[in-house]
């Protein structure tokens, strides 16, 4: 039976090709939005995570409401007794100490004066300690442009851009200018040992990377950090777990007055990070519902068209004696075929372009020069396990449910009417 | 004769209207002298201003994390030199700024650099206190950079003001707007208010401990309180000063800063 609707689709091409070219579009299209939208907002809240968020992080309650001033006045202190306690609560979960600061870069010429400089955004990460994940985690390995990572204390990392807006080279001396944690003045010469791009215009605007001790050093913040971050094992936010956590902690650190008890936030509350999570399981529902909604009205409406097409050749075949349900069985049967195909081939369309995108990706940084948000500069797509069939179900149902309205035409046909016809 | 009277009354009318209407001009007038924001303004600026000044202070800043306190030699010639060098404690002893106009350089014994301090870092806060090297640096008169007008009489601390409204001529200033109490009878603020372009709040300063010092009026402590931060504010208190004399020109040169 199979056989024979196949033969007859591929015999009568008017009656296959429209509906399965709409079907590889249609599929194709959806495929590709589901895989971009994934990639795209997966990339903003992986980047997020892991430059500023964490899965979980943990302030002090004071730092936490001036965030955006990165307040290290405020910051959390007895930071050493904090990891002890957190490695007892949740010894699954990776927890770095970070100091995020800003200040001066200043260049010296031969006289050891100002040559150039400019405003930085610095970070202060576990570079140096033996197996800290917290530099493959920021991928600076793979970011280094020019040079290498800091080796020794007193070495440090500018970003490509600003690197070369101050005219420094590696191996050359710079000076940090800024304020300690108390607001003491901050002055300390490093050595840049290289320079990195992270791919996001905010970050490599003028990011300094320290390792975290130099930073203490610097800034006078012995055993203190401005945030602790928190990452699930899995590499991947999970935001009930992320509330129960802070739902555990909030019970041991509930002093809502005082402005240095730590308190614990999740990915979700920072950076609207929240409302993009939300957003991207919209937008991937809202479109699958758009698809098979579409693809029914096209496709009822090309089956109505193939229906009035064929409307001798099912009366003909009612003539012959054979059943409006064999008729109708039959056009659902090729539908089947149809969509089967359609879907097939749409996926495999979109599902090659996603992967040659998701290895390459777009590089839309002239958009976003003065971009102030924290958003990657090459916007790439994500393969998922949905992708294979996001696309493949709602082509074949579409297609189905297409002909399925067209073809209750059939059942209302008069045989008496339709011997007429045949005269 | 009833017309006569009926003007009579008119005419007292008038005249106690106008007496409550032009009272608080002439209780200037009466009490003060009658002189002019402008004449105020000069007054102010004489006491402020002078060729040169020398002067140790503290500076004491109530932050969140504590109490901390800095010790400082300041040396200036009008308001275009200045140098200071900070004496305690251990960790910013021998820290020194140089601003010559509108320039300035710091000197950190630790990194052995002098770096120049421009752009957006200028309205850092100096040692974390309530003040900005922007702030460090305004010493400009009074006379040449605002206009003013006196809104009323007040009284704070038990003293007789007036309450000047100064309004900036130039946009490049940091304070658009700014509200001084002033004592009338020595002409040295006594309070002030600092207000953004937007009309926002952003200083208030406290100064007391006035002081006849060379002939002049000077405010010795001052409480600076920036609206934007948290904490107790900062305490500027001023040991010793010396007016016009002599200084080395040598005494504002970079090399003077190692």
């Amino acid at each position: 039976m199979i056989r024979f609707l196949f033969k007859g689709l591929l015999r009568d091409k008017q009656r296959s090709l429209l509906p399965i070219i709409v079907v590889i579009i249609g599929v194709f299209l959806t495929v590709l939005m589901h895989t971009w939208i994934k990639g795209v907002f997966g990339d903003v809240v992986d980047f997020n995570a892991k430059f500023a968020t964490g899965h979980v992080k943990i302030m002090t309650r004071g730092y936490s409401d001036k965030l955006e001033q990165l307040p290290n006045d405020l910051a959390l202190t007895g930071v050493d007794d904090l990891l002890a306690e957190l490695a007892v609560i949740s010894p699954d979960i990776q927890w770095s100490s970070r100091i995020r600061f800003g200040g001066l870069v200043d260049v010296p010429d031969e006289n050891n004066e100002t040559k150039t400089q400019g405003p930085a955004v610095a970070w202060g990460i576990d570079l140096l300690t033996p197996g800290s994940p917290e530099a493959e985690r920021m991928k600076i390995p793979s970011s280094i442009i020019r040079g290498r990572i800091p080796e020794k204390p007193g070495e440090i990392l500018l970003s490509e851009d600003f690197a070369k807006r101050l005219e420094v080279e590696p191996g050359q001396i710079v000076t940090f200018f800024g304020s300690t944690m108390l607001g003491g003045m901050a002055m300390q010469n490093f050595i840049l040992a290289g320079t990195v791009r992270f791919g996001t215009q905010a970050v490599d605007r003028g990011a300094l990377v320290m390792d975290l001790e130099d930073a203490r050093l610097v800034l006078d913040m012995p055993d203190a950090a401005g945030e602790v971050l928190g990452f699930f094992p899995s590499g991947l936010y999970e935001d009930d777990r992320a509330k129960a956590l802070v739902d555990a902690f909030a019970e041991r650190y509930h002093d809502q007055e005082n402005l240095f008890e730590p308190t614990m936030v999740t990915l979700r509350d920072q950076n609207d990070l929240g409302s993009i999570v939300d957003y991207m399981d919209v937008v991937t529902g809202l479109i699958s519902f758009i698809f098979i909604l579409a693809m029914s009205l096209v496709l009822w409406n090309a089956g109505l068209l193939g229906g009035l097409r064929r409307y001798g050749e099912v009366g003909l075949r009612l003539a012959m004696g054979e059943s409006k349900g064999q008729v109708y069985r039959s056009m659902l049967g090729e539908a089947v075929l149809i969509g089967l195909v359609g879907s097939v081939i749409g996926t495999a369309l979109a599902l090659g372009i996603s992967y040659w995108l998701q290895n390459n990706g777009i590089d839309l940084s002239g958009m976003m020069k003065g971009a102030s948000m924290m958003l990657p500069s090459v916007f790439r797509t994500q393969v998922t396990t949905p992708a294979f069939y996001v696309g493949f179900l709602p082509g074949l149902f579409a297609t189905v449910i297409g002909t399925g309205l067209a073809g209750i035409g059939i059942y209302k046909r008069k045989t008496a009417q339709l011997f007429k016809e045949l005269e | 004769m009833k017309n006569m009277i009926t003007l009579n009354t008119r005419k007292t009318l008038i005249t106690l209207l106008s007496l409550i209407i032009l009272l608080p001009y002439l209780s200037i007038s009466l009490l003060g002298q009658t002189p002019t924001a402008q004449q105020i303004l000069e007054r102010i600026d004489r006491n402020q201003s002078a060729d040169s000044r020398i002067f140790t202070a503290s500076m004491i800043i109530h932050a969140q994390r504590g109490e901390r306190t800095m010790e400082m030699k300041i040396w200036s010639v009008g308001n275009q030199k200045s140098f200071t060098e900070y004496l305690a404690p251990a960790r910013e002893k021998g820290t020194k700024m140089l601003k010559l106009a509108d320039q300035l350089w710091m000197y950190s014994p630790s990194a052995d650099r002098t770096i120049q301090i421009s752009g957006h870092m200028l309205r850092q806060s100096v040692m974390g206190s309530d003040l900005s090297y922007e702030d460090m640096m305004d010493d400009q008169r009074l006379t040449d950079n605002y206009d003013a007008q006196v809104v009323g009489p007040d009284t704070l601390g038990g003293r007789d003001c007036w309450v000047l409204e100064l309004r900036a001529r130039s946009t490049d200033l940091a304070y658009q707007r700014r509200k001084m109490w002033i004592d009338r009878e020595r002409y040295v603020p006594l309070k002030e208010e600092l207000y953004a372009k937007s009309g926002k709040l952003l200083k208030q300063t406290l100064l007391s401990d006035v002081k006849l010092i060379d002939g002049r009026w000077f405010p010795t402590r001052v409480v600076y309180q920036d609206m934007l931060k948290l904490g107790g504010g900062t305490e500027f208190v001023i040991h010793e000063i010396r007016f016009n004399v002599p200084i080395a020109e040598s005494t504002f040169n970079k090399s003077m800063l190692k």
